[in-house]
Parts: C-alpha cells; structure tokens; sequence
C-alpha cells in the first residue's frame, strides 16, 4: 500500500471514531443535564418537604408557606380540562376518522389541528384573557382557566383519539356492518369501546399537560394571594406552577429551596398521572391480543 | 315465489376508472351452493359485495345495474341497507370476530335490532351456534372470549353470528383460505347443512373446493362472467375456452 | 323457525334515521370547533391589537428601538422585545441542533438495543419536566456557574436562558430527527456498506442527507417552540427590554413581557393592557413565518432526494 493510502486510510479511521465521541458526547449531555436538573431539585427541595408544605396556603413566611391553594387550584383545573376536551376531542376524531369525506374542508380541518398545535401557549393564554375573561364576562375564575386549557390541549386529545381509532382493526367494522349496523352502531358498540383505552390515556396525557403549563394560567388568573380552598369553578384559582414561579421569583435564598420543594411535589403529581396513562395503555394493549 | 335467492342484471361496479366488474347477469337459486371462482383480481369479491351492499362502504365504488333479492331490488333509492344485510349475510376471509364474549358476538346483530329479551337471546344464540356446528365445543364458556377460539372455531362463530338474525343468503368469501385442512373440512360438512334452510354464495380460489361443496359455478375473468351452469358441467364439459383453460390449470 | 328478527320491509325513507342524523351533526360540530379555535385566536388578538394600533402607529411599533410602556415618555417599538426573544432562540438552537441531531445519529445508527432502551425513556422524561422547572434550574444553577466564568455577567441574562432553553428542545430535534432517519431505507446503508463505507460515512453522507427534511423539519419545530416558550425567559433572562448584541446583558423577551403585564392584573382596555395583544400578535407572525419558512424547506429538500 502506498503512503498515500495508509495516511487515507487513518484519517477516515480517525474521522470515524472522533464522530463517534461526538455523537456519544451529544447524548451524555443531554442526559447529564437532566441528572444535574433532577439533583439540584432534590438537594434544594428536600428540606422543605413536610405536611405543612401541601396544607399551608402561601405566606410572606418561608417557614409557613404552602402550596394548599396552588394543588388544589392544579387539580380543579385538570379535572375540568379533562371533562371539556374529552367529549369535544373525541367527538371530532370520530367525526375525522370514521365519517368526514375526503374534501377540502377535511383537508383544512385536519391542517388546522396540525397548526393550533404550534401556537404559543401564552396565545393561548391572551385569547381566554380577552374571549373567557373580559368578552364572556367569566372572570379570572377556574372556568375561564379551564376552557383555555382545553383549548390548548385539544389537538392532543383529536391525535391521540385518531390514532387509538385507526388501531381498532378494519375487520371489525366490516363484520358489524355485514351484520346490519349503521355507521353510529358500529362506531358505538364495536370501535369507540376497542377505542377507549387509548383515548382515556390520550386524555390523561393532556391533563398532565394542563398540570404543567403556567403560561396560560398566568395570562388568565394573573398573581394572586389565594388563601382560601376554591370550592366552585367561579371562584379565583391559583396553580402550582404559578406558585412555584412566584417564589423562585424572589430574592430571598429560603424560597428558593421552597420554589425547589414545590417543584418535586409538581414532578410527583406528574408521574402519578403518567403512570397512570402507562397502566391504561397496558390494558389497552393486553385487551387486543390476535 | 321465486326460485332464484338473487339475480342480477347487467350489474356493473367501477373503483374510479377500474372497471372492475363488466354486465354480470346471473341467477342464484336458492337452498342451493352457488361458487364464484377465478384467477386474483377477476373480480368475485367484488361481484360478492354487491349482494349486501358491502362496496357502498369504498368511498370510490360506484355500481350500476340491478341486484334482485327475492323480486326485489336491492339497490333503488329508498332502500334501507341495514335490512338488505340483514338478510344478506357474510362471513370474511379472515375470521373477524368482535373482541367480546362468544356470547356476545352471536347476539350482536340482535342487539342493534333492539331486542332486549333476555330468554329471546339464549335461545337464538343456542340455536345459532349449533346451526354452525359449534355449540358443543362452546356451550360451557359462552362468556369467554371469543379471540381466544382456534381459527377454524373463530370462522364457525362468524357463520353463527350471521345465522343470528335469520338471514335468505350467507354470503362466503374465500372462508376458508386463512383455515388448516381439519378446519377446512369442518366448514366444508357445514356447508352442506346449511343449505337445507339457506342459500350459499361463496367465492374460492380453490377450484377443488367448489368441486366438492358447490352445485352451480361460474367463471369469472378480468371482470367478466364467463361461464355458468352447474358445477358438473363447468368442470367436465367448461363451455368457454378460457374456463377449460383456467380449469386445467393454465393459468390463475 | 320463528325468530325474534323479522324480516323488516326493505323500503323506508330517505337517508340516515334522524337519530343517526344528529349525531352526524353534533360530530361535525366537534371537528369544526377546531376551525372555529383559530378564529378566535385570530380574532382576539386582532380585536385589541386594532385598538392598539389606532393609539400607536404601526410605524413606530415596527421601528422604534425602545419599548417602554410602562414609563415615561412611552415608547412603544417591539423590536428589543423582537432581538430579545430571537437571541435567546438563537443560542438555544446552538445547543439543541449539535447535541439533538448528535443524539439522533447515535441512536439510529450505533447504539445497540439496551442503550436505546435507557436513553429514549431518558428523552421523554426531559421532553416532559414543566418549564418552570426549567427556569428555575436556569435561574438558581445555570447563572452562578455562568457568573463565575464571566465575571462581567449580571443575574438575568439571555446565556443562561438560552442555554436551559437548548436543553429543553433536545428532545423535540432529537426524536423528530431519529424518526426521519430511522425511515430512511436499510437498503440504502446496505448499498453505502457494500461500496466500502465505514459507519459514520454512512450515517453522514447518506442516512442524514436522505433524512434531511425530516430533519430540517423538527428544527424548525423547536424553534417554533423557543420562540414561543414563556417561563424560563420570563424567569432567568430578565425585564429590561434592550436591542443589543451581547447577549450577556439583560434583554426581554417578548412572551416574558406578556406574562410581567399579566401578572400585574392590569385593567382592562388600558393601553398596557392592549400592549400584550400587539406583542401577542407580534409572536403570533413570526411563528408562523418560522412555519412557514419551514413547511417550504421540508418541501424543497423532499422534492431533491424525492428520487429515492
């Protein structure tokens, strides 16, 4: 072999391996960042985790701050998200999958979902603030929180619905027809309940998003001292997140190991929910076995 | 009353520009085994599905033509298609039974007619499973589901879920081509027993099948009927060139 | 035999049953309230944003280099709020392209199954932590790392946000991209082995060429997604709204300006109160031009390896 193509040769060889370390490099970091994340929180948060953190409402006082108002304020909106965007959601993604002809307006429905889902959650946010709030006279109230949220949510609960429709086999339909069904009987009795598992878990899904997402929630319920446990959807809310970002927000070195705590508590409420979107998927996938 | 289940005249079905079933006349009578056979893509399947109105559900089907189901036509206007399938059975190439209870398939078309006797259910459902010659391998697990049968026994529980609503004519296409042998021969002997209270359509690519099981046959290629009597005949004495072709196995 | 079943007439009337008719409607309803989403989106904002603009000139809004609203004298130029908000994306970018696209290649093409099967569930969990944690990471660990390196650096910077955000969209660049280059045919690595290739040849001259608008197309999502991202700015980048060029200084960024306003509860139909609708709507256009410009890229770079 000549000089040339041993000096060749090497470099490919060294070329391959430095893009190697490159690429391992790109994936360790991304992991390292969410270990470091996820430490800093634990390291901060962890003294301040107590009963009084998840009973006391908020307070000038570290010591007696908590995030009563802010978890319950979390979970009347997720629930109310949820009820909202599941029967709309999966109204639409049977009326896209199982009757729409293939015409324009489909087309364009289905571009818009595509599009709304790419839209700043903050615009989400001014639209409750001036259509729910001002326009429809609801208030900073959990309702005009809880349909912004489903707003925004919406296009993850029409995907997710299309696809657990488009698993349930073809057969299945066919069958029901040849046997007299109209189109409703056989989207009632033989696809939706095939469906169901993969809808609950997309709705599940969104209502961790809906958990999640403070930018909305600020726009429509801006910052406000709630000491008190909302008890209808017309009162005023307050939702971890905001809480959470209200206290990283100040100076003072103790709420930020508070900010820290509420962040682990947020984190757990997310993996319940998560857990509980896995297990449904996992009963969904036992259930269509062949 | 008639003596011909269903008859068509000049039917016609396109998908798009595909052509795909060419002025098809024919007479099925009835209580009798009718086979549809042919090469793949000549069209049985197709011609199959406009007895029960199957190809309205293909968004680009369009058919022409008349399909006369005892006298009447099945395909003017205001008719109710629900009731066309009702009387109008089908059972699938691939068995496709619904996943719930083995009791609860038979019973579907029942339901969606609105029955709701509980005793109703238990007799028709009784009745149906051992018309399809599988009530004594199921009559302790009604409950259990109906996915964990065998093929053959998931294929025997389709034909009672259509046997169910009290159908004219069972419509089969290719039943038994996803089946082992055994199973096979089971729905073959079945077969033969319904007729007695049914009349059978079935499309095979198995020309030994419609030897053995059919009384008429015809011979379908590239959309068009190309022969049609009884099954004797078309098979010792085919008419038309092409079925003695397809027949002794040139081609298909 | 007598069955429950009887064989009902084949005639009736027109079409679907009424009861069946309704439901077709109500569904229909559903599909197109997704429609109607984005009408009100558009109309909300245009709504307020008219009001604005017969206050303040579109004119000035577009180019003047100060965005003071809340003090005296007002001046109402959205474009330090702009470079704010385009500067923290930038350097996001930076960092989620290499370490995204870096990410991708080695799980599609080198990593065996069990290190897939740890980092993927690794991705998810990043792609799933709320914002404001990030922004709190940003704010209370990222920055004084920075501030020991750069001794000139003050508390709210864009470096620091940019960099979280980077992270943050890691995910998006990372799973999008694998996706593109998973689909590319086995056929085509097969046909590079076979001329001799050596693996990081095949993955950089063929799997990623091929995948390119797949690619193309999930950074460009995640800038869609820095340019719209609300917490970490609004909490580690600061309120000061500056054009400048060293992104070492404090800048605002345009969703964090809409969330200082908010917080406020400031009342209704005041001008400060449509200032977060013209900056809305301002947001609103430059995603969809990030869209935009994206949706023709993917096209375009379809339509040359198209031949495949």
């Amino acid at each position: 072999m000549r000089t040339r193509d041993i000096v060749r040769a090497t470099r490919r060889k060294f070329a391959g391996s430095l893009l190697l370390s490159l690429f391992i490099l790109s994936t360790a970091t991304a992991m390292i960042a969410l270990a470091l994340l996820l430490v800093d929180v634990a390291n901060k948060g962890a003294p301040w985790l107590s009963w009084h953190l998840v009973t006391n409402y908020p307070s000038r006082f570290p010591k007696q701050a908590g995030l009563r108002s802010a978890l319950l304020g979390s979970i009347w909106i997720a629930g109310l998200t949820g009820a909202i965007c599941f029967p709309i959601g999966v109204g639409a993604a049977v009326y896209l999958h199982e009757y729409a002809p293939k015409n324009r307006l489909t087309s364009f429905i289905n571009l818009n979902i595509f599009n709304l889902s790419g839209v700043p959650s903050i615009v989400y946010g001014l639209l409750g603030l001036g259509l729910f709030v001002d326009l429809l006279a609801l208030g900073r109230s959990i309702i005009a929180g809880a349909l912004t949220m489903a707003l925004l949510v919406l296009p993850t609960v029409i995907v997710a619905s299309r696809e657990a429709l488009a698993a349930v086999p073809e057969g299945h339909r066919f069958g029901a027809y040849a046997l007299g069904a109209s189109q409703w009987q056989v989207v009632r009795r033989i696809v939706l309940p095939q469906a169901l598992p993969g809808i609950l878990t997309g709705t599940v899904l969104a209502m961790s998003r809906a958990i999640g997402e403070a930018a909305p929630m600020i726009a429509v319920s801006a910052l406000v001292y709630i000491t008190f446990d909302p008890t209808s959807p017309l009162d005023r809310f307050t939702v971890l997140p905001i809480q959470i970002f209200n206290w990283v927000s100040r100076p003072q070195a103790d709420f930020a190991g508070l900010a820290a705590a509420g962040i682990i508590v947020l984190l757990i409420v997310l993996l319940a929910l998560n857990a509980t979107a896995i297990l449904l998927r996992n009963k969904y996938q036992r259930r269509v076995r062949e | 009353m008639s003596n011909l289940a269903i008859e068509t005249k000049a039917l016609g079905v396109w998908f798009g520009k595909n052509h795909a079933v060419h002025n098809v006349t024919l007479e099925i009578p009835v209580n009798r085994i009718t086979a549809i056979i042919g090469p793949s893509g000549c069209g049985k399947s197709t011609l199959l599905r406009c007895f029960n109105r199957m190809n309205d559900l293909i968004p680009t089907a369009q058919v022409e033509g008349v399909v006369l189901l005892n006298g009447e036509n099945i395909y003017e206007r205001d008719v109710d298609v629900s009731q066309v399938r009702r009387r109008v059975g089908m059972v699938f190439q691939k068995p496709n039974p619904f996943p719930k209870s083995i009791y609860e398939n038979v019973a579907f078309g029942l339901r969606i007619e609105g029955v709701n006797s509980k005793s109703e259910f238990d007799s028709i459902v009784r009745r149906s499973l051992e018309s399809a010659a599988l009530w004594d391998e199921v009559k302790d697990r009604l409950n259990d589901s109906a996915i964990d049968l065998s093929g053959g026994q998931q294929q025997r529980l389709c034909i009672a879920r259509a046997l169910a609503v009290d159908p004219e004519v069972i419509l089969m296409d290719e039943p038994c081509s996803a089946l082992d042998p055994q199973a096979t021969a089971k729905i073959e002997q079945l077969m033969g027993e319904l007729k007695e209270s049914y009349t059978v359509v079935i499309v095979t690519h198995n020309m030994q099948q419609a030897a053995r099981v059919s009384d008429r046959t015809a011979f379908m290629y590239l959309g068009e009927l190309q022969e049609y009597g009884p099954t004797q005949q078309v098979f010792e004495n085919p008419k038309n060139e092409l079925t003695e072709r397809y027949i002794t196995g040139k081609f298909g | 035999m007598a069955y429950a079943v009887r064989r009902g007439p084949l005639r009736k009337g027109h079409g679907e049953k009424p009861s069946e008719r309704i439901i077709h409607h109500l569904l229909f309803l559903s599909a197109v309230s997704s429609i109607l989403v984005l009408f009100a989106i558009l109309a909300t904002l245009a709504y307020q944003a008219i009001e604005f603009f017969e206050e303040v000139s579109i004119v000035e809004f577009l180019t003047e280099t100060r965005w003071t609203p809340l003090f005296q004298p007002q001046y109402f130029g959205v474009l330090p709020l702009v470079a704010g908000t385009l500067w923290v994306s930038f350097i996001a970018l930076v960092v989620a392209v290499p370490i995204g696209l870096g990410s991708a290649i080695f799980l599609s093409e080198y990593s065996p199954d069990r290190v897939r099967r740890v980092i993927k569930p690794v991705l998810e969990v990043l792609a799933g932590i709320p914002t404001v944690v990030y922004g709190y990471f940003a704010l209370t660990f990222v920055t004084p790392i920075l501030m020991g390196i750069f001794p000139d650096m003050i508390v709210f910077n864009a470096l620091s946000a940019g960099l979280v955000m980077g992270i943050m969209i890691v995910p998006m660049v990372s799973s999008l991209s694998e996706d593109a280059m998973i689909a590319v045919p086995q056929l085509l690595r097969e046909g590079a082995y076979a001329l001799g290739a050596k693996r990081h040849e095949v993955a950089t001259r063929v799997v990623v060429p091929t995948a390119l608008s797949g690619i193309v197309a999930s950074i460009i999502l995640a800038m869609s997604r820095a340019v719209g991202e609300t917490m970490i700015v609004s909490i580690a980048m600061g309120s000061t709204p500056k054009l400048t060029f060293n992104p070492l200084e404090s800048m605002q960024a345009m969703t964090a300006y809409i969330t200082q306003i908010s917080l406020g509860e400031v009342p209704f139909g005041t001008l400060e109160y449509k200032t977060i609708f013209a900056v809305g709507i301002a947001l609103f256009a430059i995603v969809f031009i990030v869209n935009l410009v994206g949706y023709y890229l993917t096209k375009r770079y379809t339509e040359l390896y198209s031949g495949l």
